[in-house]
C-alpha cells in the first residue's frame, strides 16, 4: 500500500469511526432537557460531529493533493520497516495472551527470551538474566512494595506463588 | 509580596530537603538523564510510563520525583544528540546541528560541557522567572469560574491549531477525538452510562488518561524508534580529562550570550501548550545564529550553537509547568500527564492549588531549585556511563520499555482490558504518526476532557441554555477572542502565501 492510498484509508476509516460515534452518542439525549441541562449524548454527539468533519476536511485535501502524505507513492511501511514492526507487535500480543494464561510473571520470562534471545540474536547468558530478572524486579516492585496484585493467570497457577506470599506478608 | 513569596519559598526548600524528597530528586535526575539520553525516548515518555510507580510514595515526593525526572531528561538530551547524532528527544534536536559536528571533530567533552552548563542556566533563570509568576497569576486565576475555565481550554486548544503547524484538519481531529475518548464511562452530571462499546464492563470505568499516554508515549514511540533507526547506531567517542575540562570551563564566555537569551525565549514560548521545549530550543537556536558576529560557522561546531538551544529546553520545560500549576491548563505533554497524575492523587489542580495545598506548590519549586543543581553535577560525572548505556542494543531495550508499559497500563486500573486498549492504542497511534497526525494534542485532550465537559454544561446550565453567558465575561470573552486569531492565523498564512505566489507568478 502507498501513502498515499494510507492517507484515504484512513481519513474514510476514522469517517466510518466517527459517525458511528454519533450514532452510539445519540442513544442518549442529545438535545436540551427543559429544566435539567444539556443531555448526556450532547457533547460527545458534537465532538463525533466535530470529528467526521475533519476527517472529510482531510479527504478533500487528499483530493487536492495538498497534504504531502497524499502525493507520496513510496509504501507506507517500507519492505524493511514492516517486518520489524509487525514482530514487535505480534510479540506484545502474545505477551498479553500469555498473561491471561500462564500470568504476567512467566509471560514475561517467555516474551523476553523471544525478543532479546531470538529477535535481538543476545547470548544466553544475558537472554536469561533478563529474562529472570525482569519479573523478579517486577514482582519485588507491585506486589511487594507496592502491594499491587498483578495477574497472575489461570487459577490452577496461583499455588505457585504460595510459599513467595509466605515469606512476605 | 516578595516577602511572602521569599518565605513561602524557604518552606519549599525545607519540604524539599526531606530525605525522602531529597532521594526522589536525586533518582528523579538520575532516571530523567538516562531516559533523555536513550534515542527515541524523550521526558514526556518517561513521566508516562514511570507515574505508575510513583503511587509507592506521597504526592509531593512524586511530583518531586517526576519533576526531576522532566528536568534531567532536558540534560540528558543532549547527551545522544551528540555522541550518537541522533536526539534523544525531540526537544533536543536543535542540539545535533553543532553537538555531532563538535563530536566527530573530537570535541564531544566540549559540546557536552556547554550543554549541561546552559541548561542550568536555562533551569536557573526559569525557575526565578517561575517563582515570580505563579503566586501572582494564581491569585488572578481564583475568580475564575466554568465560563473561564472552558474558554481557557479552548484557548489552549487553539494553540495546536495556529502555532501546532501541523495539519490544521488532522490536528483537529486529534484533539476531538482526546476530548471524545474522555467521555466514555459514567456521564459526570446524570451518571448515565455513556460509549458503552459492545456493552463490554472495561468501558464503564473509563479510559484512564494514562492508558492513551503510555500506548502513545510508550508502545508508539517504541514501534517509531525500531522503525526509524533500524537498531543501527554510530557512538563518537568522549575524551575526558580534568585538563580539558579545566579548558572547556574558560570557554563559557562565548556562549553565555545566547544561552541567556535562550533561558528567556524558552520560558515564555514554554508556557503555551502547543509551543514547548521544541520549536523554543528551534527558535534559540535561529535567534543566537542572526545576531551572532559570523553566522556562517554554525552548523559546523560551535558551543554556541550547542549552548542556545540547550538553554531554552530547560528554561521551557520549566515554563510549561507554570500554566499547569496556576491554571491547571497543561503548557506541554510531559504536563499533561503530570496533571492526570495530580488528579489521581485527588489534587485539583488550578489556582486553588496554592491555597489549599501550599506544601506540595512550593515543594516542588523548592525542589525545582535542587534538581537543578543535582542534574548538572550527575549529568558531569556521569557522562562517560551515558556513552556506555547508549551502546545499548536496542533489542535488549525494547522489551524492557515494553514491560514497564504493560504494567503500567495495568495498575491504575487493575483490569486487563486496558492494557488491551493500550497496545490498541499504541500501534494505532504509530500509524496515525506515520500519516502526520499530530498525537500530543489527543493526550492532552484526554487529560483536560472532564474539565471541559463539566464547566461547559455548569456555563449552559446557568445560561439556561444559552451560550451568551461567555459574551458577558470578560476574561472568557479575551480568552474566545484570542482563540479565534490563533485558528484564523494560519488561514491568513496561507492567503498572503497564495497571493505571493500568484505575484511572483504575474512578475
Amino acid at each position: 500500500m502507498t501513502t498515499k492510498t494510507a492517507e484515504l484509508s484512513m481519513a474514510i476509516f476514522l469517517l466510518l469511526a466517527s459517525i458511528a460515534l454519533m450514532f452510539k452518542s445519540a442513544e442518549l439525549n442529545i438535545g436540551w432537557i427543559p429544566g435539567r441541562g444539556p443531555g448526556a449524548g450532547m457533547w460527545p454527539f458534537y465532538l463525533s460531529l466535530g470529528m467526521a468533519l475533519s476527517c472529510l476536511a482531510i479527504m478533500y485535501r487528499w483530493y487536492k493533493r495538498v497534504t504531502p502524505e497524499s502525493r507520496n507513492e513510496d509504501p507506507f511501511l517500507s519492505p524493511e520497516t514492516f517486518p520489524i514492526v509487525a514482530i514487535t507487535t505480534g510479540a506484545l500480543i502474545g505477551l498479553l495472551v500469555g498473561i491471561h494464561i500462564i500470568g504476567i510473571y512467566f509471560s514475561l520470562a517467555l516474551f523476553i527470551i523471544f525478543y532479546v534471545g531470538y529477535v535481538g540474536r543476545h547470548s544466553w547468558p544475558l537472554t536469561l538474566a533478563l529474562a529472570i530478572g525482569t519479573p523478579v524486579f517486577i514482582f519485588c516492585l507491585f506486589e511487594w512494595a507496592l502491594t499491587t496484585t498483578l495477574p497472575k493467570g489461570l487459577e490452577m497457577f496461583e499455588p505457585i506463588y504460595y510459599p513467595i506470599y509466605n515469606l512476605i506478608y | 509580596m516578595f516577602t511572602e513569596i521569599f518565605v513561602h519559598l524557604g518552606e519549599g526548600l525545607l519540604e524539599a530537603f526531606q530525605p525522602l524528597n531529597m532521594m526522589m530528586i536525586f533518582f528523579g535526575c538520575l532516571a530523567g538523564l538516562f531516559v533523555g539520553a536513550l534515542p527515541g525516548l524523550g521526558s514526556v515518555n518517561g513521566v508516562a510510563i514511570l507515574l505508575p510507580i510513583t503511587f509507592l510514595v506521597p504526592p509531593t515526593s512524586a511530583i518531586i520525583f517526576l519533576a526531576a525526572l522532566y528536568y534531567g531528561a532536558m540534560y540528558g538530551g543532549a547527551i545522544s544528540s551528540i555522541t550518537l547524532g541522533i536526539p534523544g528527544a525531540s526537544t533536543a534536536v536543535a542540539t545535533v546541528f553543532d553537538g555531532r559536528p563538535m563530536a566527530q571533530k573530537g570535541l564531544a567533552d566540549q559540546a557536552l560541557m556547554a550543554a549541561a552548563i546552559a541548561s542550568f542556566l536555562g533551569g536557573t533563570v526559569s525557575i526565578v522567572l517561575f517563582t515570580l509568576f505563579a503566586p501572582p497569576l494564581a491569585k488572578f486565576a481564583l475568580a475564575f469560574g466554568p465560563p473561564e475555565e472552558f474558554s481557557l481550554m479552548i484557548l489552549a486548544f487553539a494553540t495546536f491549531v495556529g502555532l501546532g503547524g501541523d495539519d490544521i484538519p488532522k490536528t483537529i481531529f486529534s484533539i476531538l477525538i482526546g476530548l471524545l475518548l474522555a467521555t466514555i464511562g459514567l456521564d459526570i452530571i446524570s451518571g448515565r452510562p455513556r460509549l458503552i462499546f459492545f456493552d463490554i464492563p472495561g468501558f464503564l470505568h473509563g479510559i484512564n488518561f494514562l492508558v492513551l499516554a503510555i500506548g502513545i508515549y510508550g508502545i508508539g514511540e517504541m514501534l517509531w524508534t525500531l522503525e526509524t533507526t533500524q537498531g543501527r547506531v554510530q557512538i563518537e567517542n568522549v575524551k575526558i580529562t580534568w585538563k580539558r575540562f579545566v579548558t572547556n570551563l574558560g570557554q563559557i564566555k562565548e556562549y553565555i550570550g545566547g544561552a541567556t537569551l535562550g533561558s528567556f525565549l524558552g520560558f515564555f514560548v514554554g508556557t503555551l501548550p502547543a509551543a514547548g521545549a521544541t520549536p523554543a530550543s528551534l527558535m534559540s537556536y535561529g535567534l543566537t545564529k542572526t545576531f551572532s558576529k559570523d553566522p556562517e560557522s554554525f552548523g559546523k561546531g560551535k558551543p554556541a550553537g550547542v549552548a542556545a538551544p540547550e538553554a531554552a529546553n530547560n528554561s521551557a520545560s520549566t515554563g510549561s509547568m507554570l500554566p499547569m500549576i496556576t491554571l491547571g491548563i497543561p503548557g506541554s505533554p510531559t504536563t499533561a500527564v503530570l496533571l492526570g497524575g495530580m488528579i489521581i492523587w485527588g489534587l485539583r489542580p488550578g489556582p486553588l492549588l496554592f491555597a489549599e495545598h501550599p506544601d506540595f506548590v512550593w515543594g516542588l519549586v523548592g525542589s525545582m531549585y535542587i534538581a537543578n543543581f543535582v542534574t548538572v553535577v550527575l549529568n558531569l560525572a556521569l557522562i562517560p556511563v551515558f556513552v556506555k548505556v547508549l551502546a545499548t542494543p536496542f533489542t535488549v531495550l525494547a522489551p524492557i520499555i515494553f514491560t514497564l508499559c504493560v504494567v503500567g497500563g495495568f495498575a491504575p486500573t487493575q483490569d486487563m482490558h486496558d492494557v488491551w486498549l493500550m497496545l490498541i492504542f499504541g500501534v494505532f497511534g504509530y500509524l496515525l504518526r506515520k500519516l502526520d497526525y499530530p498525537v500530543a494534542p489527543a493526550v492532552l485532550a484526554i487529560v483536560l476532557g472532564p474539565l471541559a465537559e463539566s464547566s461547559l454544561r455548569q456555563t449552559l446550565i446557568a445560561g439556561q441554555g444559552s451560550p451568551a453567558v461567555f459574551l458577558e465575561r470578560p476574561i472568557a470573552l479575551t480568552c474566545f477572542f484570542f482563540a479565534l486569531l490563533l485558528v484564523l492565523y494560519p488561514v491568513y498564512q496561507a492567503f498572503t502565501r497564495k497571493s505571493k505566489k500568484a505575484e511572483a507568478a504575474g512578475a
